[in-house]
């Protein structure tokens, strides 16, 4: 009885801890690249304005980044502490992807260092912004390692079990699973196109306060086309997960779509509601399924019934790939709108009801990567290692983790009420006019 | 040479370099707290921010290679210390998350000079090393029992051991220590004869202590007979040796000269103390469960983990050096002329 409480208790403090550390972590890809494009465009245009947003974005990104590395160290070091039977065979087989995240980590630390401390440093601006190369790149691939080792528990493969042991290990075979190319692929994209939009939406914000300058509109803009282009790559690379899904672990899509015969044809479900067995209230797409699966409307799709009952994923995971998707969709909708009208000169796309969708399209993003999350991580249950170990296996003995999880609870409440003040006093006290006019004067307005 | 040997001087070697960071970092937020309920805060807190803003996260990375480099060569202690240290681990990373965050809220947020922050910052640098060398206590053995199969930590008898709360002790006199002695060094480089005055005194203030708690340590492992007190015994001139560079790391500070010497026999002190307690240690990581033979992880994992190593230090090592000529050694930046914060 007191194990099976450890196994709910890491449960629940591992998913506590990474659904906070992945607001931080995807900010913490994304936001070096969008830094990147604007002082790159700042510098090509000779434009202050885009050189202004990379600075500003840049002193954001300090608050933002320290909350990610200090998750990140937590998440790094409870995978050993909740999952130590976990580990040991991670260690034995997925150890590289884990060791070179550490030196991407690294590598991003170093050279943000540099970058934050040495601006105006350099005679040549171009210089200071090559730094960021190597930021945007450790942050990108520090997600590409750490979703290898995820792929890995989705798809595990590069070794033989025999008995209770592992052998013929093969290190690389281990980190290059069917699961990686749409796992990091969506991982990545969804992480730029969710920091674009955070970002339009604060220039949103920023115009709808009545901060009527031309810098914000130039922010929205440049966030706006960033934005619809990675979402758009962000929806192809989840139809390839989908495709994915289909292939090789189909009771977690058959769990998502609440497909519970094997059939041909099987029509798509959007919404509903799951009650006694039944579902009700649902939107049903006929052979949708089918085409979204497999290309083709009259394929056969593999329904739950093909899996004992000990197999089955949590059927809630239904609702989050509901509110990912349609999200997705309409972010695509909202961005597509408001670049086109930009384009062709509609004055709605300026209205403030218009403005208010894109300040709360960056909030509901951040709730799309929640949910994305959720799914892809319940949908592998029962298993830790996907065919190979279950989660109750791999969970510690110790007791007692339910009062770590209330201090870590507790923990993460304070660091996230401190980074929002903290952010909205840094600029509050800093607005943009402020800024520019003692730019101009030739003086730093910030220490 | 094996391949366990080299994984674990590596690892070690890392874990080195994090205590050494690690170890200015914790003092310098004791030392920052401290100056400013005295009063005097101005001086020591300009150097202290100095140091630190560029650096901090760096800091942070050297224990997550170490940790994640342990899982990879040893993946055993992912089972064993895991599953024993998930309290004290816990305390610590409660401590690192909170401590590492309101450092970034402050120093970027414009704010600074709060005494309730400063001591809490300041205090919890100092049981961060105290949760930490825990583990110390923990591999010299006697304090996990095995629990239908699976290690349990037997907390009572690590509470009551005069071992631990020694190692303790000299863990937190240790980061004073260190951190002083770099502090004096840094300060002068900056010109702060204020500042350095400051430093030198608590640098002197803290040898005492720390030479009096590394005795100490030794006394107690002999009265415990130990298997480690005998491998200690192997390398005693290793300490030997380390304890006069400690008299030579005094000595230039009393004397107030050659502070760029006194920095390096410190830090020269410091390694050979620790890597004489390493191999002293060999062969256990958790005695007498687990040896870094039987832990090891197999062949082919193995020789692709020292090739991406090999692979990272060449990335790393000049990134590092860049960092160091753009911050630690250069004049203009030190010396606080130029102030180019984004």
């Amino acid at each position: 009885m007191r194990e099976v409480d450890s196994v709910f208790w890491s449960r629940a403090l591992t998913e506590l801890t990474l659904s906070f550390h992945i607001i931080f972590a995807t900010i913490g890809v994304g936001v070096p690249l969008m830094i990147l494009i604007a002082q790159y465009v700042g510098y090509k245009k000779n434009d202050m304005h885009y050189t202004m947003m990379a600075r500003r974005w840049a002193r954001g990104y300090t608050i933002t980044v320290a909350v990610g590395v200090v998750t990140g160290t937590i998440i790094g070091l409870q995978l050993s502490l909740l999952w130590p039977q976990f580990m040991e065979v991670a260690g034995q087989v997925i150890a590289i992807p884990l060791f070179m995240e550490t030196f991407a980590f690294f590598f991003e630390a170093i050279f943000l260092g540099i970058y934050l401390y040495t601006w105006d440093r350099f005679k040549n601006p171009k210089y200071h912004m090559l730094l960021l190369i190597p930021v945007s790149i450790g942050a990108a691939m520090s997600a590409l390692f750490i979703t290898i080792v995820n792929s890995f528990m989705n798809a595990p493969q590069g070794f033989t079990v025999k008995g209770d042991a592992l052998i013929d290990i093969q290190p690389f075979m281990a980190m290059f699973t069917p699961a990686m190319p749409t796992k990091v692929g969506h991982v990545l994209t969804t992480a730029f196109m969710t920091v674009a939009f955070i970002l339009a939406a604060i220039a949103a914000y920023k115009l709808l306060r009545g901060e009527n300058h031309v810098y914000h509109k130039k922010a929205l803009v440049l966030t706006m086309k960033l934005g619809l282009i990675f979402a758009l790559a962000s929806a192809v690379v989840g139809d390839f997960s989908a495709k994915y899904l289909a292939e090789y672990q189909p009771e977690k899509l058959a769990a998502a779509e609440w497909h519970f015969e094997t059939e041909e044809g099987a029509d798509l479900i959007l919404f509903g509601v799951l009650d006694d067995g039944e579902i009700k209230y649902e939107l049903r797409l006929p052979k949708m399924l089918s085409f979204l699966s497999h290309t083709d409307f009259n394929a056969e799709v593999i329904g739950l019934d093909q899996f004992p009952e000990d197999e089955h994923p949590p059927l809630i995971i239904h609702y989050f790939f509901d509110i990912m998707v349609s999200i997705g969709v309409f972010m695509i909708l909202l961005s597509a709108i408001f670049v086109l009208g930009k384009w062709r000169s509609w004055s709605f796309v300026e209205a403030r009801w218009f403005r208010w969708l894109i300040v709360l399209g960056g909030p509901l993003s951040v709730i799309a990567i929640e949910a994305g999350w959720w799914l892809a991580e319940m949908g592998r249950q029962p298993w830790i290692l996907y065919g190979i170990m279950r989660t109750a296996e791999g969970a510690t003995t110790a007791t007692g983790v339910e009062y770590l999880f209330i201090a870590f609870a507790v923990v993460y409440f304070i660091l996230g009420v401190g980074s929002v003040v903290i952010l909205h006093r840094m600029f509050k006290n800093n607005p943009i006019d402020k800024e520019l006019n003692s730019r101009q004067d030739g003086e730093g307005s910030w220490h | 040479m094996a391949l366990e040997i080299l994984g674990i001087s590596v690892l070690w070697l890392f874990l080195f370099g994090y205590v050494i960071v690690a170890s200015i970092d914790f003092g310098a937020g004791f030392f920052n707290a401290y100056s400013l309920l005295r009063g005097n805060h101005q001086t020591l807190t300009k150097i202290i921010k100095r140091y630190l803003s560029p650096v901090w996260e760096i800091t942070n990375v050297f224990l997550v290679f170490f940790f994640v480099g342990v899982v990879g060569f040893f993946p055993q202690t992912a089972y064993y210390y895991g599953t024993v240290l998930i309290v004290p681990a816990s305390i610590a990373l409660i401590l690192l998350a909170i401590r590492g965050s309101y450092y970034a809220f402050e120093a970027y947020s414009g704010v600074s000079g709060h005494k309730g922050y400063a001591l809490a910052y300041g205090i919890s640098g100092l049981f961060i090393p105290a949760a930490l060398s825990v583990v110390l206590t923990i591999s010299e053995g006697g304090f996990v029992n095995m629990d239908s199969g699976h290690p349990k930590l037997d907390y009572g008898a690590l509470f009551a051991s005069p071992l631990s709360w020694s190692i303790v002790v000299l863990s937190i006199v240790a980061v004073l220590y260190i951190s002083a002695v770099f502090l004096t060094w840094y300060a002068h480089k900056a010109g702060e004869r204020e500042a350095t005055e400051v430093m030198r005194k608590y640098a002197l203030i803290w040898a005492g202590p720390l030479i009096v708690s590394a005795f100490g340590i030794i006394i107690e492992m002999r009265q415990l007979n130990n298997w480690h007190y005998e491998n200690m015994f192997d390398v005693w001139w290793l300490f030997a040796l380390s304890g006069l560079l400690f008299a030579g790391t005094v000595y230039f500070i009393y004397k107030r000269i050659r502070y760029n010497w006194a920095l390096i026999l410190l830090i020269v002190q410091f390694a050979l103390a620790f890597f004489a307690y390493g191999v002293s240690h060999y062969p256990y990581l958790l005695y007498p469960y687990l040896t870094i033979h039987d832990s090891f992880t197999n062949e082919a994992m193995a020789i692709a983990l020292v090739v991406v190593f090999i692979a990272g230090l060449a990335l790393l090592i000049p990134s590092l050096y860049l960092v160091f000529r753009l911050f630690v050694f250069n004049k203009e930046y030190v010396s606080g002329k130029s102030d180019h914060h984004v």
